[in-house]
């Protein structure tokens, strides 16, 4: 926990706290840009890099053709000559059509050439499941870039963590990806005044409690919390845990907190195969099995396309009242 | 219908004597359908009939609005020098035309080859190149040399299991040396993976390459990546991945780094006919163009890809012909002619850099080898047509042709540098051959900056599974 001395804040939306670290960095070092569809005098797809173009100009914040593989080649390219490239994907789906080049390239090339080329660029966007934005629009990339060696995943879900996980991505030698949620984006805080940067590995605490431990991340974090009220009106005292960090997860935090609690349930928005969820499961079992006194529980979304009827959508991600249920029967 | 068709023949004729703005527009119906009677297209015929329809139409157009439409031309200054009107949409002004006209697809003629150097290295009378020096010519040929001798001993080597996948660059000795030697030290190059004589060229010495396809110790690459696989930041050399064409884009992010930084470099970046058809060599030229990124674009069209020949991986006429689709100054340029390679690139080099903009270059020329070693090419193509191009069109011997005509070069240099390049390359295989492989520990290195825990853990697991079990574990890897 930072304790601020100087508590001097101002308060913003987190598409705004996202563009101020964005922007601090800029300022900081003329080797950061940003490339991508719409993000020079457009502002991007959800205004965060809006106004950026007029600052810095047109070669810093770059107007790229509609060609995803081929852009993050670009950055890939620019960041193996002394760049530090921020890619950004108008929607994380659209990522997919730069798989090659993460995969194969981005993640791959420090470790081929021999630690000589390093490739410290950031790859963030709107991704998750929004408001009937259709299955193409409504992808969890994450589930798919866990596996790739060489990259790092995080996840940020308040103004204050989407500002400091910003500058710490930034910061980072590593390829990293950053996870926005296209419903988060409008979301309120206030933020420090003072310059502060996350650490991008460590998990967050949400709320310390004694009988189970919830952990989750973006999006999810807010149903958690939701449920959590419930929870707590009905004698129970979860402890949430935003994880942040999807890869490497953060064991020490989490393990920490098994040891506490012995109950652990995983919330996340991936589809039920092959998400995070699944590894965290995986990787709680093997680390951390002594401690527990009940199986890990994730709860998932369906393995199904998001569909674009909204009731049917809001029926894929997980609600507030199946944490309550599964907190029940997993403290019963 | 008959009679409509009499009076508009009547109309037409009548207003081909005029030689106002009608008649002129008139007159180019007419010369139209009468030129191109001898088209060979099979949608002539109803193409030809189109024309007569139009043709007529118009002409009957034409006399109703015969008054309006002159008075406009003399107000209006929407009309070219030769009074074609001009249309306004976004990307530009284009004259108008009502003849319906569709571009063909193949051009009559094929773009031309750049050449300076004949089949027997002499130049070409009136060609212009750019002259070089005794010492230059001869450090070309001697690093042609090398690049040739090094290729077959490597090739021999995988033969003999003493290395596991070797690519030789036979045939395109020029284009790799050549090209090399008119950039600086400072040009960043992206290669595909058939062009180690880059590298040569740049100091990378026989033992780096050695070491490197024997994943040694003494590899930069730390023993991580196939045979063949090079790369080098000191000599700005991105390490080679395997990946067709990704290296397109990078090029053009590498080239909009040093547009960043205003350097006086380009960047340069190959390919072969094959990479062309991924969707990354589109988006390259096309980001490239946008962008005005100092790149130059080199395809070594050498006819195959693996077992595909060009016939069945395009149908346009070779490479050149795209860049100006996307707005890219291109050239076709004989590959096999280290003359002209060398006068091209130097040139496409002050272009990139001075005004900014991607050159493509397209250097015809002839997969000698095969794909590699794991590809037999006499499956799917003649030996004869191999051994042709392999005797009476090797770059090598052409270069040296011109450089002994200069009096530069004899027999004895000949087979002293072709024996000491061998003895050297065999020395490099021996002593890579007995280097020891990189250490356990670079396993894990190198996957992020910094060593994390999980990696640490696995690190850990691993070491301790060798100890229980070393009789399963290759015994010559370093603890």
């Amino acid at each position: 926990m930072v304790f601020h001395f100087c508590i001097t804040r101002h308060e913003l939306l987190l598409f705004e706290a996202l563009r101020e670290g964005l922007e601090e960095e800029m300022d900081r070092d003329p080797r950061v840009c940003v490339m991508g569809e719409d993000v020079g005098h457009y502002g991007g797809s959800y205004k965060v890099t809006k106004g950026l173009a007029k600052k810095y100009g047109d070669l810093r914040v770059l107007d790229t053709p509609i060609a995803e593989n081929s852009f993050t080649g670009m950055a890939v390219g620019a960041a193996m000559t002394g760049l530090r490239p921020i890619v950004e994907g108008m929607n994380m789906g659209f990522l997919l059509l730069a798989f090659n080049q993460i995969s194969n390239n981005c993640g791959m090339l420090h470790y081929t050439s021999g630690g000589q080329f390093k490739i410290p660029i950031v790859i963030r966007g709107p991704g998750g499941v929004g408001r009937q934005l259709g299955a193409e629009h409504s992808q969890r990339l994450e589930s798919y870039f866990q596996s790739i060696p060489g990259i790092q995943m995080v996840a940020c879900s308040t103004p204050y963590n989407a500002k400091g996980l910003m500058k710490a991505a930034i910061r980072s030698e590593n390829p990293v990806i950053l996870f926005e949620h296209v419903l988060l984006y409008n979301l309120k805080e206030r933020i420090p005044d003072e310059e502060y940067v996350l650490s991008l590995e460590e998990a967050e605490m949400v709320r310390p409690g004694e009988h189970v431990t919830i952990l989750t991340y973006s999006r999810m974090r807010y149903h958690v919390m939701q449920a959590a009220k419930t929870l707590v009106n009905k004698g129970y005292d979860p402890e949430v845990i935003d994880i942040r960090s999807l890869k490497p997860f953060d064991l020490y935090t989490i393990g920490n907190s098994v040891k506490k609690t012995h109950r652990v349930l995983i919330v996340e928005e991936c589809m039920r195969t092959g998400g995070i969820g699944a590894s965290l499961t995986a990787a709680i079992n093997e680390n951390f099995h002594d401690y527990l006194d009940a199986p890990v529980v994730c709860l998932s979304s369906q393995d199904v396309p998001t569909p674009y009827a909204g009731t049917l959508e809001e029926w894929t991600v997980v609600q507030p009242a199946q944490i309550v249920t599964a907190v029940e029967q997993l403290c019963r | 219908m008959a009679v409509w068709f009499t009076r508009s023949g009547n109309v037409a004729r009548h207003l081909k004597r005029n030689m106002g703005f009608l008649g002129k527009l008139n007159h180019s119906f007419l010369g139209f359908h009468q030129r191109n009677s001898s088209l060979v297209s099979p949608i002539d015929e109803s193409y030809r009939n189109a024309v007569v329809v139009l043709n007529n139409a118009m002409a009957l157009f034409s006399v109703r609005c015969s008054e309006s439409t002159l008075a406009e031309a003399q107000r209006d200054s929407r009309y070219d020098e030769h009074e074609n009107q001009i249309l306004d949409f976004p990307g530009g002004q284009v004259t108008f035309t009502s003849e319906m006209r569709f571009i063909s697809e193949s051009p009559e003629k094929r773009t031309k080859c750049y050449q300076v150097l004949d089949d027997n290295g002499r130049p070409i009378l009136g060609t212009s190149f750019q002259p070089l020096s005794k010492e230059f010519a001869v450090r070309m040929y001697s690093n042609m040399v090398t690049l040739q001798t090094m290729d077959t001993i490597f090739y021999e080597a995988q033969r003999q299991g003493r290395i596991s996948f070797y690519v030789t660059s036979n045939g395109e000795e020029a284009i790799n040396i050549a090209s090399a030697a008119a950039l600086t030290f400072d040009d960043v190059v992206l290669p595909q993976y058939r062009e180690p004589g880059v590298l040569l060229w740049r100091g990378f010495t026989l033992q780096e390459f050695a070491n490197q396809c024997f994943g040694n110790k003494g590899d930069n690459g730390k023993g991580r990546q196939m045979p063949i696989h090079y790369g080098s930041k000191k000599l700005n050399y991105f390490t080679v991945s395997s990946t067709i064409a990704t290296q397109l884009p990078q090029a053009v992010g590498a080239a909009y780094s040093l547009k960043m930084d205003s350097k006086d470099a380009c960047v340069i970046t190959y390919f072969g006919d094959g990479g062309t058809s991924e969707g990354d060599f589109h988006a390259a030229l096309n980001f490239a163009a946008v962008m005005g990124a100092p790149v130059i674009f080199i395809c070594r069209n050498n006819g195959w890809a693996i077992s595909t020949p060009t016939s069945e991986q395009f149908r346009s006429d070779g490479i050149v012909v795209r860049g100006q689709a996307y707005g890219v100054r291109s050239i076709r340029v004989d590959g096999n002619d280290a003359l002209a390679v060398y006068t091209a690139v130097q040139t496409a080099r002050e272009m990139a850099i001075s005004e900014h903009r991607p050159i493509l270059i397209e250097a015809l020329t002839y997969r000698v080898g095969h794909h590699s070693t794991s590809d037999d090419s006499t499956k799917y193509r003649p030996v004869d047509e191999i051994e042709h191009w392999r005797m009476a069109r090797d770059p090598v011997t052409r270069f040296r042709k011109w450089v002994e005509w200069n009096g530069w070069w004899s027999d004895e240099d000949e087979s002293e540098l072709r024996s000491s390049a061998r003895k050297q390359i065999l020395h490099a295989i021996q002593v890579a051959e007995k280097v020891e492989k990189p250490p356990l520990s670079d396993l894990f290195t190198d996957v992020y900056d910094h060593l994390p825990s999980n990696l640490l853990e696995q690190e850990r697991l691993l070491r301790e599974t060798i100890k229980r079990h070393p009789q399963d574990y290759p015994p010559e890897v370093p603890m």
